[in-house]
């Protein structure tokens, strides 16, 4: 019997299905995503085409293998809400009772009480007037709705003002690799998507948020222990030109401490490849909050890092001014 | 079920088809000759220069600085050019090559158009050999498995249709009408690389689509080729070489054909990693059907026990049996691999580690690559009527290769684990993560060393062997030219 023809059908039935699985229905439902809108805040569209130099740059990334071990996609285990203290009031001893009640009913208490941060040995003491400094800052962490709105609603009846904010959690994004998980719109305009499946090295998905300094990613490349101490990148030193200086030093030249500077009268200069490198990998940001993967960014740059850090001293915002006049 | 069971030599009751003559396998062995010497001799020199590439990248990691300062050896571009020299330059011509010979004897005809392949081989040679080429240039594409830049692409599925033709011809001109299994796996086979690598082709290098779309697309083709094509080229010769060679019927056809069906419906649907940006759906029927592919692989596993009667030790009584009783048990691991990945809890700490790739050269090397070996070293012989030069160097490449290969995998398993654990502790900073793995890294190295090796030693034999069988031809033919002609022969 003659099964040739059947075997082919067969074959022939299970690729169409996986084919129209994997590659027409995931084409009709991303391939043609529309730029999104970002939600909170001022709405602008997300995301924008990087500029041309940037652009270069991802080809001269694509070119040397470096999603070989970076990945560009961040991931995040789920959310929690923050609620977060906006203003004090006018009626501060309430509010510091309100928010002592509140971080005594709740598991972590240092963040609630490094609000009242002067006074740490009395903070039980709640009659007496403290600073509350930082707003706004987040200091209670809930993972029901319901007990994030009974928090706000006790703080509410003080004058204070709380917010509630989306706080994305993970391993990911406690590494500082990202404040949300990476989503399809992020790809949209890349010319080559290149999401990486090794992390030898970190994620880069958020790099240039995290490391805006151009001149640390070229003295990175070129000496990458220099900044990282102990880092298994290998160098990218043919990205550089190592030339003689003619009047006065290139302004591009790398400031290279010890053995790395090159000789008298040469300097190590960028190549227009490294130049793009470098533009690509400041222009990587991956965090406008979206519909699909909301969250909350603070207006302050501090209070987003990590609700539990210390305010570093003198980031009081000005919402805090009246806060310190208050206090005798 | 009128369908033969056994690939055993021709009986006489088979003559159901046109067997009006039937053909010598002598014959059917002289008509393959000269395109597999060609394939396998070519994909032999890329399993070392393969070899060589992933030294260089493997020795990155116990000093960043070697040999950093030239473009074309640094990591991002040695890396993809040693598993594209693997893939491209080895697994699927050894694929193909063992696939038309299979073909042939089980259709029990001549192969078609075997000049015209050979040429074909070229062609694919001379498209892998730009590919790598044009990755270490900096052209490669930026998709994983698919880094050979467009044109280089586009010759090397050339080379494939070219060969592939003569193959279905091969099949459609068969005199043995009644199928084996490994016939179905193979043809199935023939036309499922066309297919993915169109589509690839044309939607990821020619009509780009946009977004993520693209990343979809490219594992897709990376499942589709990896785990389908090398599973379904490689079991063919499995189901084949295990009955033949222990001199025993297949045990189960159904189980067989079960393999078969989990592996065109199910396999076809994996690759989708767990953490990927796309449509939670995506990873998520991806990873259902990972996971139901696990019964194929139990189906494999019962099959071959079976037809061995549980004599596992018969596995050693044929160098090429020790390739692919390897190769076996190597394909049943790397499933249960596979399915384990796909359970959220372990794809959680596995991802983005050195653990995925242990699976992959699990599935690419310790199956396909072993099974390959295997064939060829039964084939190559058949073809020439020689045996190999040096049958120690044989059982010595099997210890190499099998020691190489557990030396590569555990490590990177291993370091994968500790990898993935430590990725999951935000308290950990990222530069002791990397440097945890660092160890286990370096041990590995001393794994690609036995299996360049064992490749060194495998180019050596065969092309020891196919130049005493072409001096051999040269000399008699020499003899045949310069003898001296009788007068008896010139006479009217």
């Amino acid at each position: 019997m003659n099964y040739g023809p059947l075997v082919f059908l067969a074959a022939f039935f299970a690729l169409a299905t996986s084919w129209c699985g994997f590659v027409l229905t995931p084409q009709l439902q991303i391939g043609r995503l529309p730029q999104a809108h970002t939600v909170g805040g001022a709405a602008s569209t997300y995301p924008v085409a990087r500029p041309g130099l940037a652009q270069q740059g991802m080809e001269v990334y694509r070119a040397n293998g470096c999603a070989a071990c970076h990945s560009q996609q961040v991931g995040q285990t789920g959310t929690v809400l923050e609620i977060a203290l906006t203003e004090a009031g006018t009626n501060q001893p309430a509010t510091i009772a309100a928010l002592l009640t509140l971080a005594e009913g709740s598991t972590d208490h240092a963040p609630a009480l490094s609000l009242l941060a002067p006074v740490p040995s009395a903070p039980s003491n709640s009659t007496n007037a403290t600073i509350l400094a930082g707003l706004p800052r987040a200091f209670l962490r809930s993972s029901t709705r319901e007990a994030a709105n009974a928090a706000i609603k006790t703080l509410d009846a003080t004058s204070a003002k709380a917010q509630l904010w989306i706080v994305p959690v993970g391993p990911d994004l406690a590494r500082g690799w990202g404040e949300r998980r990476s989503v399809a719109e992020d790809y949209l305009f890349d010319r080559t998507v290149m999401p990486g499946s090794q992390r030898v090295g970190p994620d880069l998905a958020n790099l240039g948020a995290r490391l805006p300094d151009a001149n640390w990613h070229l003295r990175h490349l070129y000496a990458p222990r220099l900044e990282v101490k102990g880092s298994v990148m290998p160098p990218y030193r043919f990205l550089f030109e190592k030339r003689k200086i003619k009047d006065r030093q290139s302004p591009e030249a790398l400031a290279l401490p010890g053995d790395l500077a090159p000789g008298d009268g040469y300097e190590i200069v960028p190549t227009q490849a490294a130049q793009a490198l470098v533009a690509y990998l400041t222009d990587l940001h991956a965090d406008a909050p979206l519909f699909n993967a909301p969250m909350t960014r603070p207006a302050t740059a501090e209070a987003t890092t990590s609700t539990n850090a210390p305010a570093a001293p003198g980031t009081a915002s000005t919402n805090a001014a009246p806060t310190h006049a208050a206090a005798p | 079920m009128s369908e033969s069971s056994s690939p055993l030599e021709p009986s006489a009751a088979s003559a159901g088809g046109p067997a009006c003559c039937p053909i010598a396998p002598a014959e059917i062995d002289a008509s393959c000759r000269l395109p597999l010497v060609v394939i396998f001799l070519c994909a032999a020199v890329w399993l070392v220069l393969g070899s060589a590439f992933e030294l260089v990248a493997s020795l990155k990691f116990h000093a960043p600085g070697f040999l950093a300062d030239a473009a074309w050896l640094t990591y991002g571009r040695v890396r993809p050019a040693a598993t594209n020299c693997l893939l491209y330059g080895f697994c699927m011509p050894a694929g193909l090559g063992v696939a038309l010979w299979l073909l042939a004897r089980l259709g029990r005809t001549r192969l078609a158009g075997p000049g015209l392949a050979a040429i074909g081989a070229g062609c694919w040679n001379l498209g892998v050999a730009a590919g790598v080429g044009g990755i270490l240039a900096g052209g490669s594409t930026g998709f994983e498995n698919l880094e050979m830049p467009s044109y280089a692409a586009r010759l090397v599925f050339l080379g494939y249709l070219m060969i592939v033709v003569w193959a279905v011809l091969t099949f459609h001109h068969r005199r043995e009408r009644r199928l084996f299994v490994s016939q179905w796996f193979l043809f199935v086979a023939l036309f499922w690389f066309p297919w993915i690598g169109s589509t690839a082709d044309l939607l990821l290098l020619t009509f780009r689509v946009r977004g993520i779309a693209q990343a979809v697309i490219a594992w897709w083709y990376t499942d589709n080729l990896l785990v389908v094509w090398l599973g379904l080229v490689g079991l063919g010769a499995v189901f084949y070489f295990v009955p033949k060679l222990t001199g025993r019927e297949l045990q189960s056809r159904y189980l067989a054909l079960l393999t078969f069906w989990m592996l065109i419906l199910f396999g076809s649907w994996g690759g989708i990693p767990a953490s990927a940006p796309v449509p939670a759906w995506l990873p998520v029927s991806s990873a259902v059907a990972t996971g139901l592919g696990v019964v194929g692989v139990v189906a494999v596993a019962l099959n071959v026990y079976g037809t061995l009667d549980g004599q596992c030790s018969k596995l050693m009584s044929h160098p090429s049996l020790q390739f692919i009783g390897f190769g076996v048990v190597a394909f049943v691991i790397g499933g249960l691999m596979s399915a384990a990945g796909a359970l959220s809890e372990v794809s959680h700490v596995t991802q983005f580690t050195w653990f995925t790739v242990a699976r992959g050269l699990v599935n690419s090397y310790g199956f396909f690559v072993m099974v390959m070996f295997g064939a060829i070293y039964y084939i190559v012989p058949q073809l020439v009527g020689l045996e190999f030069p040096s049958a120690k160097l044989v059982r010595a490449h099997f210890w190499t290769a099998a020691a190489g290969s557990l030396l590569v995998v555990v490590p990177l398993a291993a370091g994968g684990i500790v990898q993935g654990f430590k990725l999951q502790d935000a308290n950990i900073p990222f530069s002791d993560v990397a440097h945890s793995t660092l160890p286990f890294l370096r041990a590995s190295t001393t794994g690609d060393l036995l299996i360049a090796l064992g490749h060194l030693m495998f180019l050596g034999n065969l092309a020891g062997l196919v130049v005493r069988y072409y001096r051999a031809r040269a000399v008699s033919a020499w003899a045949a030219a310069t003898a001296e002609i009788k007068p008896a022969e010139v006479s009217p």
